[in-house]
């Protein structure tokens, strides 16, 4: 059964987001962390491919992620290194953002991306933090790639509303 | 203007305290620039600034006819910044649907796993 997406900002250059899964945290873990299945579900939109997906999984090692849009041929990414692989509890990476030719600004400090897992009576928990360098790029991420806006609109929605 | 730019300003309009206290305060009714300045330690031409941003987003007009030229909040730029976020939520919900059917199907064939791991 789908899970509520929870969203929440646990500080200023922070974006938090929950999602829970009805499967055992090793499978969690899987899914998020071998090429093959990753390549089954992070695809975004209808219409987009997932061409290039290269993950290194150990402190160090690098990952690239690249996005196709069959409309128009146009690609994106994402790509850095892992700085801590502690399997399967929690995995921690730097992201820079890979313009392509969709575009969008490139900042370059890149967000430290935070995913923890956690199991309970075979339903598991993941938790992504996304922390932002500056306020800056979290504007300029929130202007340009797909698969990051819905947590990054959601912060500016929660700003606005706290004004 | 494209739709993508308009929201380029109507974020970019939006990424500042001030400005955001000023359509907060236009949320509960027109104010004049002097009306609008008052809780700010702020002069009205810093406010004008603001305002301009505001305007030029399309978020806040001005009634030129009144005298206090009163300025009034515009929503359809905040409904097109929501209905915008609404689209990405929806994406990473598909994303994770889809491992949701990815997870049930290879929980489906846990034997095939197990053998395979021995």
């Amino acid at each position: 059964m789908p899970k509520p997406l929870e969203v929440t900002l646990p500080s200023d250059r922070e974006v938090r987001v929950v999602r829970s899964f009805d499967a055992p945290r090793q499978l969690v873990w899987d899914a998020h962390t071998r090429p093959e299945l990753v390549t089954k579900w992070m695809l975004g939109p209808p219409g987009w491919t997932m061409p290039v997906c290269e993950m290194d999984v150990r402190v160090g090692g690098a990952y690239r992620w690249r996005w196709k849009s069959q409309d128009d041929g146009k690609e994106f990414g994402f790509y850095g290194t892992f700085t801590e692989v502690n399997e399967p509890n929690k995995i921690v990476f730097e992201e820079h953002y890979d313009p392509g030719d969709v575009g969008g600004p490139i900042t370059s400090e890149p967000a430290i991306i935070t995913n923890e897992y956690a199991e309970s009576k075979g339903v598991t928990t993941l938790t992504v933090s996304m922390l932002f360098a500056s306020k800056e790029a979290r504007d300029g991420a929130v202007g340009s790639g797909m698969t990051d806006g819905m947590e990054l609109g959601y912060a500016r929605l929660d700003d606005m509303f706290k004004a | 203007m494209t739709a993508a730019e308009r929201l380029d300003l109507t974020f970019a309009a939006l990424a500042d305290p001030t400005r955001r206290a000023i359509l907060a305060r236009l949320a509960k009714g027109s104010a004049s620039v002097q009306e609008l300045a008052e809780p700010f330690d702020m002069s009205q031409p810093a406010i004008s600034k603001h305002l301009k941003v505001l305007e030029r987003a399309g978020l806040v007009s001005v009634d030129i006819d009144a005298q206090r030229r009163p300025r009034r909040l515009e929503p359809k730029p905040l409904e097109e910044a929501v209905d915008w976020i609404e689209r990405y939520r929806e994406i990473w919900e598909q994303n994770y649907q889809r491992l949701d059917a990815l997870l049930a199907e290879l929980q489906a064939k846990p034997a095939k796993r197990k053998r395979t791991r021995k």
